[in-house]
């Protein structure tokens, strides 16, 4: 079956099958940055963004993106690199494979929410998991992000 | 995963309905534990055309659409005014936002997961199911029924009355975004306590306990009735043993939570005494009852 949805901006159609799964479909389209890092529905690697709310790519349906806005970390280049340099300052970049997720959800709750606090970060981004840094240099590196027009 | 033939995505009830009598198709909601299953189907069937993502908002009632995500019901503010932040506090613990932005209430509810945290939320506010066969039932009779019989259905909506009653919610995990090692919700409403518990690990249900009006007014009694509630109430249920806990460890837990919920109900007053009140006060530093209580129980 052949669907049309916009991929990171532009109109894209694709073929694809009744079971395709979303994260597979952008995958094969050239966003390799949508990584599958559990199958449980619970790591937050395959984040990315549906009408600007971030969810799992890994659980929706190829076929349910029909007329729908797909955003990859391909499409918010500028950002991820800057919240990125935060990130790699702070040494929450070890492995990287859960990055890209992490930066897509990252970015969804600065649209989202207004001057989160501490408590209000940590929910926000509880389900991204990662196995390397033990997420405290991922917090630093979040709210100097957020921060980043106070620190010059 | 998950493997299909076919996709529809029905632009009516009545063709998901046909659709879904075939045991060869399979209904899906968000889509979360679903695409886990090694399972071949000839149709997936997907709600998403039906106009059924949403949450409308009357005088008398709540009708929230099943593919309402559970994000939504985090952060309606009419739902969670009216029921004292539950939804919130039911919903943020469950994964992540991005898991939150998939599923859906109807999945969660037409599952009836033992691990869910929406049934047992849902339970102690005397809910209804509207179905497509079958129409409106009290949502303790449809979780009641063992998921077999009534597998080819649709869940359209669920209804949720403004009857008053006020509502505390807490979980206990083992680690944060993990399953409910045990959910509990009270309600109160007049002279009734309405006390639901899930993840025992069983399936949720609910129980609802009298107020004792004889003692009210005695020195004490708040905390003495809260005591006596949660007594009674761990009673009418089971608890089992699983990795997560024993259920021993979650008849103590019970016991706790639902006294600790009752003393934060007690604080709040009776219904129209200010919504949510008691988390406004928290926020400015005045200790709240249920700060109080949490205190007391520290304490022994």
């Amino acid at each position: 079956m052949k669907i049309q949805f916009q991929l990171n901006g532009k109109p894209v159609q694709a073929e694809i099958q009744p079971d395709t799964i979303l994260l597979d479909l952008v995958r094969k389209m050239g966003c390799k940055s949508v990584k599958r890092g559990c199958e449980t529905s619970n790591c937050g690697l395959c984040t990315v963004w549906m009408d600007e709310k971030p969810v799992l790519s890994c659980s929706v349906l190829a076929a349910r993106a029909e007329g729908r806005r797909i955003t990859t970390l391909e499409g918010l280049e500028k950002e991820a690199q800057e919240a990125g340099r935060y990130l790699a300052e702070e040494g929450g970049e070890q492995c990287g494979f859960c990055s890209p997720g992490f930066l897509m959800n990252v970015l969804a709750m600065e649209r989202e929410l207004d001057s989160p606090d501490e408590e209000e970060i940590k929910e926000y981004l509880a389900g991204n998991l990662c196995r390397c840094s033990g997420y405290m240099s991922q917090l630093r590196a979040v709210k100097r992000y957020l921060n980043r027009r106070k620190e010059g | 995963m998950i493997q299909a033939k076919e996709y529809v995505r029905p632009s009516s009830l009545e063709e998901a309905y046909q659709l879904c009598r075939r045991r060869s198709s399979v209904v899906a909601g968000g889509m979360m534990w679903l695409k886990m299953e090694n399972i071949q189907k000839q149709t997936i069937i997907d709600l998403s055309g039906l106009g059924l993502a949403g949450i409308e908002e009357d005088e008398e009632q709540f009708r929230i659409g099943a593919m309402t995500t559970l994000r939504m019901l985090e952060t309606h503010p009419g739902l969670n005014q009216e029921f004292d932040g539950i939804f919130r506090e039911c919903t943020r613990h469950i994964v992540g936002v991005q898991f939150r932005n998939g599923a859906t209430v109807g999945g969660s509810i037409y599952g009836r997961f033992g691990f869910s945290d929406i049934l047992t939320c849902l339970l102690a506010l005397d809910a209804y199911v509207e179905l497509y066969y079958g129409g409106v039932m009290p949502l303790a009779q449809f979780a009641a029924i063992p998921r077999s019989i009534t597998e080819r259905n649709i869940l359209v909506r669920i209804l949720i009355k403004k009857d008053g009653r006020r509502a505390a919610y807490r979980t206990v995990r083992r680690a944060s975004t993990d399953f409910p090692l045990l959910a509990c919700c009270v309600a109160k409403k007049g002279g009734q306590w309405q006390i639901s518990l899930g993840a025992r690990p069983q399936r949720a249900k609910a129980v609802v306990i009298s107020e004792n009006e004889e003692s009210c007014g005695a020195e004490g009694w708040e905390e003495q009735e809260a005591i006596r509630i949660a007594k009674e109430g761990v009673k009418a249920f089971s608890f089992g043993s699983n990795l997560r806990g024993s259920g021993e460890y979650r008849r103590v837990l019970a016991e706790l939570l639902i006294r600790r919920l009752a003393r934060q109900l007690q604080g709040q007053g009776e219904a129209g005494s200010g919504m949510g009140s008691g988390r406004e006060q928290s926020k400015n530093g005045t200790m709240t009852e249920s700060d109080q209580s949490r205190k007391e129980d520290n304490r022994r």
